[in-house]
């Protein structure tokens, strides 16, 4: 597990990869936070291509970003979701807190 | 409906057995060939009853985590995944969508998630005895065309 964190001008891209559970959240949470503290982004870019097993941590982990950054005004935007992640994040009602992109190669 | 083949292991509830939990279910259930799918909604679902028996029954303290899983006649896996925790005061309430009880991070979503990924899920609790999470899902048989 682990997040890549880039940053164009007012937006924090993280671009996380490997497997998002309750053990490894903890880790990518406070990557996230400190990039967003430190940048202060009007948008936050999480990317999950690369996560390749996700459990409802991931949802937690998207929530609190999103708490996170609507103190200030800041949006989130979601991308490279897979058929099986976006269900979940639709249970949690997530789609109506972020726009979500599904990944391009799905069939 | 017969067992016809079965597994048992226990861990110490530290998260970074979550990993090793949901693997180890997933290639026992590899005998009945599921989909790549199917193995997704398996290690979903017994990640979300570890990670329960680690956040709630043992509230981050050292315990056991004992898993059980078999394999029945009619092409299903069966998971049992019980601790000797804390036990859940209100099944009912705990299994709603959402509902929390450490908020902050954790979705609530736990066993929403199960139930949605499994066939069928049950929960036998009692307080200060500890869980047993029962997720069922039968895998759809497959023919090979090479035979």
């Amino acid at each position: 597990m682990a997040v890549e964190i880039k940053i164009k001008g007012e937006v924090v891209y993280a671009y996380l990869s490997g497997e998002l559970d309750h053990h490894s959240a903890a880790f990518m949470r406070q990557a996230i936070d400190s990039a967003i503290e430190l940048n202060m982004p009007t948008l936050l870019i999480m990317d999950f291509e690369n996560i390749t097993f996700m459990d409802s941590s991931g949802i937690g982990l998207v929530m609190g970003r999103y708490r996170n950054l609507s103190k200030s005004g800041a949006v989130l935007n979601i991308t490279g979701v897979s058929r099986q992640m976006y269900k979940m994040m639709e249970m949690a009602g997530l789609n109506r807190l972020a726009k979500i992109e599904q990944q391009s190669n799905e069939r | 409906m017969e067992v016809t083949n079965r597994f048992n292991m226990n861990f110490l509830s530290r998260s970074a057995n979550e990993a090793f939990a949901r693997a180890a279910v997933a290639a026992f259930a590899a005998q009945i060939d599921p989909t790549l799918e199917e193995i997704s909604d398996i290690k979903t679902a017994v990640s979300e009853a570890v990670t329960n028996c680690i956040v709630h029954g043992y509230k981050e303290k050292m315990g056991k985590i004992y898993i059980s899983a078999e394999i029945l006649d009619n092409n299903t896996l069966r998971v049992k995944i019980k601790d000797k925790g804390a036990g859940i005061e209100n099944i009912k309430r705990a299994m709603e969508p959402l509902f929390t009880t450490v908020g902050g991070e954790r979705a609530g979503l736990g066993f929403a998630v199960m139930q949605s990924f499994m066939d069928n899920v049950s929960v036998r609790s009692a307080k200060d005895k500890g869980t047993t999470v029962t997720l069922t899902k039968r895998i759809t048989p497959r023919y090979s065309i090479n035979g």
